[in-house]
């Protein structure tokens, strides 16, 4: 059956958003113009109710969109594309973020709920900032209208209430319409991680944010209040960048979790897209603190907020249109928007120049000349850094523009992105990132007005004394000065960013005797540097230390470095590794509910994939989870492979990489587990695991004449015949009279546990019949041949193989906990300046 | 004023300095035939050749499943070899346009990347009826 109604409702709601949104911006517009009091009032109640049933509308589309999630309707094409029946609900969540559509629609929800804020807390900027707010709610909601001009036959927006037979030209159609498929195609697998329900949300709330600062400025330069918007625009324009900062770290930090290029960035355009505007807002910050205190960089600041949101609404494109196709991993395709995205980008672009440029002789200068030992000038300086730092990567991540610009003018310019991103961004990133290092660390003296060149030197004689004793002992205790990685920007890095850090915590040590709200730009840059030196660290100085140690080739078809740097771990055979006795343990899957971890051993298989059999109780610490036979209910995608790590001080403990063998999407896709330690996090992922859908090759039948009760060896293993169980009946063959079935219970002792089988002999028609029995993680397959009742004994028949093994790759990360830590603490300072400011704006009247 | 002329030329020289120094180490879209006379690393845009029941032919996976090659045409319908020392890449037979990143190795263009363009990169394209 087709719901149609929640659809068509939701449908609605999309429209009645949108036009609600025209009806604000123009209400807000009018308001904006008029001077007389009672119209201008009627106007903005006018304007806020449009607003408020705009709100209204997109909520409704999102609950509209959910419930089609939450009830699995599939014959929408968005539920069927992005959701599954075992889709946990939290990961429904994440269905939102996944299409292009629903990201529009989070896009949408932030700037509805910040809309309001604003309406709250503007005083007398609400007509004019909530008509920039009104408009671009229009365009945003024009994205996903899916209405189609019937005359031109020109599609506005995609809207994700589409229908799955009027999104696909699938054959099924024809014959039956009414065909709702029973399972939706899910959620990538990779993006089931707790990380990828919070990132995203985040990051989208980052780039809302951005609008609030900008519609401010644009309030500024509309009613020639050059300098007035600044107080409002700065406490937004830190929550923003706050925000948005988290969002990129989160990103890297499921990257880190989840992907295994052993790494948490990547250089890849649509990450860029977004730390451009991130460095650029940091940047205007700068600027709009700058006036504050000192009414100078009015312009810098203009500038900077209104390329902030450009670059907001460029990166947009970049990531959308499907321009990046050629160059980027993960950006969306195109969905026939790109058109209007770009209508989207020039209205702002072109609309923000013009009118910057109308007022620009009108907007007040302050005519001298900075001094260098004043605060203007090094912050300045310092977003001038920052800025060429974003200048650069944007640079570069505009190859396919420049490329598509070229082509339209007629002629090709080819550029390619660079073949080695490492190479072409961060070696010159590390450059600007010394600067910032610099300058955040002097820049912070000239706090008390009244610096010169004798005080400059007082204050900082002793931050420098021990920035040169803590980089001392930096160098002596850790790798910097090893020859194998020395690189002398690395090292220029560490000593300017402990400077940073040095002379930070002296300025907060001054400043918090005083004010602490004051604190949070020391706050910050302190984070800033810590990050940095996280960075430096764990990229720089990372390695690998699954060294293959064997002198034995893992794989002749691989090459070198893949037999060098990977070990070949059999089950239950330990091997050395970075101090520590590693031994791999076995294959588990993890369960649907409470995600416990149940090795494949005590697992039979059923009908149904996502359900097993417990062939015994499953006991962990003494609890039993499952009893023998229960049926439970895994989450087949993924196997865990359970290494155990212990080294000579006595630490033990367990890792649980993962991995995905999944033919469709192309093999394996391991993810890593990692082991968090204060200095170092050791980092692991199996790089190769046996095929499971090649059989394992057997060697030749041995026969063994063992006796009842007795000891026997069989690859190397002690075994017993345990007890001998008359069967009087066999699953599959039915059993006649004078037919004989046994099962002999065998013992087998391994390394690590003892394991226990029972191969099946019997006599029906008076032929024999053998069902032998298998030890995967020994490679064991024993069979009985015969039996002697008058010997008490009993042939076996012994095929051996390989046994169990994977193949495990770990690598050390240093310091990456001072990375994660750093952004904790600018976060914690970006908070402490965003409460000084709102508390400044608010004492306003 | 004086002092912001001279920073402003400084930013603009700077600015100017990693245009250059960037796009020189641009690497560029280039055919099999131009791929095989350069020293560079270079990116050839192609897609996957397709028999008649639309499924990609060529692929060669490794016995370990580690590495494969596969049969690339290039936008000037040259056919080459490709080695890759990776596992084939999620969604590699679906995809409608393949670019490779690297170079020749004797005669197998070796890449060091791939990058995929998908008809829709999270989205299928067909349903699958018998679900």
């Amino acid at each position: 059956m087709i719901h149609s109604f929640v659809g068509d409702l939701g449908h609605l709601f999309v429209i009645l958003s949108f036009v609600s949104a025209l009806l604000a911006a123009f209400s807000y517009f009018i308001a904006a113009r008029s001077d007389d009091f009672t119209k201008k009032e009627f106007w903005i109640q006018n304007g806020r109710g449009f607003f408020y049933f705009h709100t209204f509308t997109v909520i409704g589309i999102v609950s509209a969109l959910f419930w089609i999630i939450y009830n699995h309707y599939f014959e929408y094409h968005y539920a069927w594309s992005h959701s599954s029946i075992h889709l946990p609900t939290h990961y429904m969540i994440s269905c939102f973020w996944e299409g292009q559509e629903g990201s529009f629609l989070l896009w949408l929800f932030w700037h509805a709920l910040l809309g309001i804020f604003v309406i709250f807390t503007s005083k007398k900027w609400e007509a004019e900032v909530m008509t920039i707010f009104a408009i671009v709610q229009a365009f945003l909601a024009s994205m996903i209208l899916g209405i189609v001009i019937p005359a031109i036959s020109f599609k506005i927006g995609s809207s994700p209430f589409i229908l799955l037979r009027d999104a696909l030209d699938a054959p099924i159609f024809k014959i039956n319409p009414d065909f709702v498929p029973e399972d939706g195609t899910g959620l990538n697998p990779l993006l089931q991680n707790y990380w990828m329900v919070i990132h995203p949300p985040t990051l989208f709330l980052g780039f809302a944010t951005t609008l609030v600062p900008f519609a401010y400025v644009i309030a500024g330069l509309w009613k020639k209040e050059y300098k007035a918007w600044i107080k409002p625009a700065l406490p937004w324009a830190i929550f923003s960048a706050a925000v948005l900062g988290l969002g990129i770290i989160m990103g890297g930090y499921w990257a880190y979790e989840t992907l295994n290029f052993g790494g948490y960035w990547n250089w890849d355009p649509v990450e860029n897209a977004v730390y451009v505007p991130w460095l650029i807002l940091v940047g205007a910050i700068h600027m709009m603190i700058t006036f504050n205190n000192s009414s100078t960089a009015l312009k810098a600041s203009i500038i900077l907020v209104i390329t902030t949101f450009i670059l907001i609404l460029y990166s947009t494109f970049l990531t959308r249109s499907g321009i990046l196709g050629n160059s980027s991993v993960h950006s969306f395709t195109d969905l026939g928007m790109s058109g209007q995205l770009l209508i989207y980008m020039l209205f702002f672009l072109l609309g923000a120049i013009v009118l910057a440029v109308v007022r620009w002789k009108e907007i007040p200068t302050q005519g001298e000349a900075v001094s260098t030992y004043s605060r203007e000038f090094w912050t300045f300086m310092g977003a001038t850094v920052i800025c060429m730092m974003g200048f650069h990567v944007l640079h570069v991540t505009s190859f396919p523009v420049y490329n598509s610009i070229a082509g339209l003018l007629g002629f090709d310019l080819n550029l390619a992105p660079p073949a080695e991103p490492i190479k072409a961004y961060s070696n010159i990133q590390i450059w600007f990132a010394m600067g910032i290092a610099i300058l955040s660390g002097t820049g912070q003296f000239f706090w008390w007005k009244k610096m010169d060149r004798e005080a400059l030197k007082k204050a900082i004689t002793l931050p420098i004394i021990i920035t040169l004793l803590v980089s001392a002992l930096i160098l002596l205790t850790s790798e910097i000065a090893n020859a194998e990685f020395f690189r002398i920007q690395y090292l220029l890095l560490v000593l300017f960013s402990v400077y940073s850090i040095v002379s930070n915590t002296f300025i907060l040590i001054r400043i918090s005797k005083t004010n602490f709200s004051l604190s949070g730009g020391a706050v910050a840059h302190i984070g800033v540097a810590l990050m940095l030196i996280g960075i430096l660290a764990s990229s720089g100085y990372s390695k690998v230390v699954s060294l293959n140690n064997t002198g034995l080739l893992i794989s002749k078809e691989a090459d070198a470095s893949f037999n060098n740097e990977n070990l070949l771990l059999f089950i239950n055979e330990p091997r050395t590794m970075a101090g520590y006795e590693i031994i791999y343990r076995g294959d588990f899957y993890e369960t649907a509910e409470n995600g416990y971890f149940v090795n494949v051993n005590d697992l039979e298989n059923s009908t149904n994939p996502r359900y097993k059999i417990a062939t015994n109780d499953i006991i962990e610490n003494n609890i039993v989870l499952f009893n023998k036979l229960d049926t439970i209910e895994i989450v087949p995608e993924n196997t865990y492979y359970q290494v155990d790590y212990k080294n000579e001080s006595g630490e033990v403990f367990q890792l649980f990489p993962r991995a995905q063998i999944n033919e469709a999407m192309g093999g394996l896709l391991a993810s890593p587990d990692i082991r968090r330690k204060l200095t170092k996090d050791l980092y692991t992922h199996v790089s190769s695991i046996p095929n499971p859908d090649e059989p394992s090759e057997w060697s030749d039948l041995k026969e063994l004449e063992v006796e009842y009760g007795k000891n026997f060896f069989v690859n190397d293993y002690v075994a017993k015949i345990e007890k001998i169980e008359p069967l009087t009946e066999v699953e599959g063959i039915e059993l006649g009279e004078g037919d004989v079935a046994i099962k002999a219970h065998i013992k087998v002792m391994g390394e690590s546990q003892d394991y226990s089988i029972a191969p099946i002999f019997l006599i029906k028609d008076k032929m024999v019949g053998r069902i032998p029995e298998e030890i995967t993680d020994l490679g064991l397959k024993i069979n009985v041949l015969n039996i002697f009742p008058e010997k008490n004994s009993f042939v076996l028949g012994v095929n051996t193989s390989q046994k169990k093994w994977i193949v495990l790759k770990a690598l050390e990360k240093p310091l990456i906990n001072v990375l994660w830590m750093g952004t904790l603490i600018l976060m914690l300072g970006f908070s402490i300046a965003m409460y000084r400011r709102y508390s400044d704006f608010k004492k306003q009247k | 004023m004086k002092k912001s002329y001279i920073f402003a030329i400084g930013i603009i020289a700077i600015a100017i300095a990693i245009i250059i120094s960037t796009t020189g180490d641009a690497s560029s879209y280039v055919t099999f035939e131009e791929a095989k006379v350069s020293d560079d690393k270079v990116h050839v845009v192609g897609t996957l050749p397709k028999n008649e029941n639309g499924e990609v032919e060529g692929i060669h996976p490794s016995n370990d499943k580690l590495s494969f090659s596969f049969i690339m045409v290039d936008e000037d319908n040259q056919k080459q070899e490709v080695y890759y020392n990776e596992p084939i890449p999620t969604d590699f037979k679906r995809s409608e346009q393949v670019v490779i990143v690297g170079g020749y190795q004797g005669n197998v263009f070796v890449a060091d990347k791939i990058l995929l363009k998908c008809p829709s990169k999270y989205q299928e394209e067909n349903v699958n009826a018998s679900i």
